[in-house]
């Protein structure tokens, strides 16, 4: 009798323990993950923090050195949208000239990509695939690497300090990648569609306006999404490209305050900041998209 | 993010598959004319800012003279030696984290869904604010890391842009932290890819954690990590924007990488020629990782 009963509470007291071994297993994992998502915080924070901190620094209290804001103050941003330090004076002609690069560079990278697209993979002329895998090879060289080759040619042009030679060369760098993606999603539109307008007499121009665009109207929404962030962010070119005050980006004029010992650090970032904001906005706006884009072959695979 | 790992992620199943719908009937007359003119305006843009600028770079990096003077100048090797360095830790170090991470977003708890938003913010925020940043952050003991530092240690952090090799680690940290969203976020579409019978039937078998990453995952996402870290080496190598802004090259130009190191050449030291012939000096190293990347993505069409 009585070992039997020994047993059960042997049996219970073992799964018992057997139980909060595994919660404390679980504990711990929980608290492993919360430990590591704590960790990713940190880091994924920290350098967005210190833009925000210093931007709030009031002026004159250059460095900081502590880790909250003493006199919060937003001074710093009011000055960039004012452009009242003589730092920022071209701070709103440069928003406008990197808007302005953006949307001509989106433009001609769709307008260009889709008439290619179309002549290639809707009216299928001969030896197409040489062309669109042509246009592929312009991501086998770094474009860094062609930025000084690309600088001398375009004072031959006499295109240096020139909006229009950063536009070139960033249409001339999106547009494969607009033609690859415009012919992959054009194969889910068939091609009798354009058939039967052609039997009712329409011309390509037609075709490619009535019928092709409206069609490929979601893929031309993300490739300009593209097109227009790739021309926001980009930096070595529009360095290099546009030198004067008038003509220079944010980006651009971002990068100069590093190189003078007496800049308003506050209102860099207060610069940075705001140039940050309207990508930042774009991809959180598009995320699923983006993601789902970018990682197209990656599911795939 | 760059266009070249979309295009190349999609892999060249998709160039075959270009390849394989061209065998068209011949066009004529007025549809011809239409066609080329379509056609025109992309042909000039690649021959005018891609065709030539190469050419036009390898006619000034041709003479043989330049590659000498470039291996006499003690700059060069050490510029050499940092490029390997910020590729090679770099791309390998954010790769591996990024697979480890994509693993850690794929569990179901509350908190690290809402933590994904928040993780892939340094890719959403353009490269120059971040750099400018993370240079401001390190700029010495008024920089917020030394803040910190003397803070909550009480002790005086180092001057990080006067040692080489703090510098340069600054470099790659910058760099994984910018990147390593976008792979974290790659990983994680190629394992919600891997269909979950395959997870239950490892779990049945037994096999969880380092049995589960090392017999299931690695096998199935091992051709992906493959390709990923080919790309992000190749693209990796051009980078400018890292190094140019995070240490600037300091100190004294130790830290350059071959893409800053042309530039400086070219715009600071007037000698474009030499600028030229440094980065193209990158390619014998360029053209077999465009080669294995090419294979590894067939494999993988193969494999499908």
């Amino acid at each position: 009798m009585s070992t039997i009963a020994a047993d059960a509470r042997l049996a219970t007291r073992t799964l018992s323990r057997a139980r909060s071994s595994v919660r404390l297993r679980r504990y711990l994992r929980n608290a492993g993950t919360l430990v590591l998502s704590a960790v990713i915080v940190v880091w994924t924070l920290a350098p967005l923090y210190n833009m925000v901190l210093i931007s709030l620094e009031p002026e004159g209290d250059v460095f900081t050195d502590h880790i909250w804001p003493r006199v919060p103050s937003v001074e710093s941003f009011w000055g960039v949208l004012t452009q009242s330090h003589w730092y920022l004076e071209h701070f709103w002609h440069q928003f406008a000239n990197s808007l302005f690069i953006g949307w001509m560079v989106t433009f001609f990278a769709l307008l260009f990509g889709s008439l290619t697209a179309f002549a290639i993979g809707r009216m299928r002329i001969r030896h197409g695939w040489l062309v669109s895998n042509a246009a592929l090879l312009t991501y086998v060289i770094p474009a860094s690497f062609l930025a000084i080759p690309f600088y001398r040619i375009m004072q031959n042009y006499g295109l240096a300090n020139n909006p229009w030679s950063v536009i070139a060369a960033l249409v001339a760098f999106a547009t494969p990648y607009a033609i690859f993606v415009f012919q992959e999603y054009g194969r889910s539109i068939p091609i009798e569609v354009d058939e039967s307008a052609r039997i009712d007499g329409a011309s390509p121009p037609q075709i490619y306006l009535r019928i092709y665009l409206p069609l490929m109207a979601p893929a031309l929404v993300a490739v300009g999404t593209y097109a227009l962030l790739l021309a926001w962010n980009e930096y070595l070119y529009q360095f290099l490209l546009l030198s004067s005050k008038a003509n220079m980006t944010v980006p651009v004029a971002l990068a100069q305050f590093l190189s003078s010992d007496q800049s308003p650090w506050n209102y860099m970032m207060a610069t940075a900041i705001i140039y940050a904001a309207p990508p930042v906005a774009i991809y959180y706006a598009f995320r699923r998209r983006m993601t789902s884009g970018l990682t197209m072959g990656g599911v795939k695979g | 993010m760059s266009s070249v790992q979309q295009v190349l992620a999609a892999g060249p199943g998709a160039l075959n598959r270009l390849r394989r719908s061209v065998w068209r009937r011949p066009r004529h007359g007025p549809e011809l004319a239409w066609a080329i003119a379509f056609v025109a305006p992309y042909a000039a843009v690649f021959l005018a800012f891609v065709v030539y600028p190469i050419a036009y770079g390898l006619w000034m990096a041709r003479d043989p003279s330049l590659y000498r003077e470039l291996i006499a100048n003690p700059l060069y090797a050490q510029t050499v030696v940092n490029t390997a360095l910020f590729v090679g830790l770099g791309v390998n170090v954010k790769m591996f984290l990024a697979l480890l991470l994509s693993g850690f977003f794929m569990r179901r708890r509350w908190w690290i869904k809402a933590l994904l938003p928040v993780y892939i913010l340094p890719w959403a925020l353009p490269s120059i604010p971040a750099f400018v940043s993370f240079h401001w952050m390190l700029i010495g003991e008024e920089g917020f890391v030394d803040s910190v530092l003397s803070a909550v240690l009480g002790i005086g952090g180092p001057l990080w842009f006067r040692d080489r090799w703090l510098a340069l680690g600054s470099n790659i940290v910058a760099y994984i932290w910018k990147w390593m969203p976008f792979w974290t976020l790659t990983f994680y579409a190629g394992r919600t890819a891997i269909p979950q019978e395959i997870y239950e039937a490892a779990a049945v078998d037994g096999a969880s954690g380092y049995r589960r990453f090392a017999h299931v995952i690695l096998p199935l996402l091992g051709n992906l990590y493959l390709v990923c870290t080919l790309l992000s080496t190749l693209w990796t190598i051009g980078d400018f924007t890292t190094v140019s802004l995070v240490s600037e090259g300091a100190p004294s130009y130790s830290t350059d990488v071959l893409a800053t190191l042309g530039i400086h050449y070219a715009f600071e030291g007037a000698q474009p020629a030499l600028g030229v012939a440094a980065v193209m000096s990158a390619l014998p190293v360029l053209i077999p990782i465009v080669i294995l990347l090419m294979r590894a993505l067939q494999t993988r069409e193969t494999q499908l």
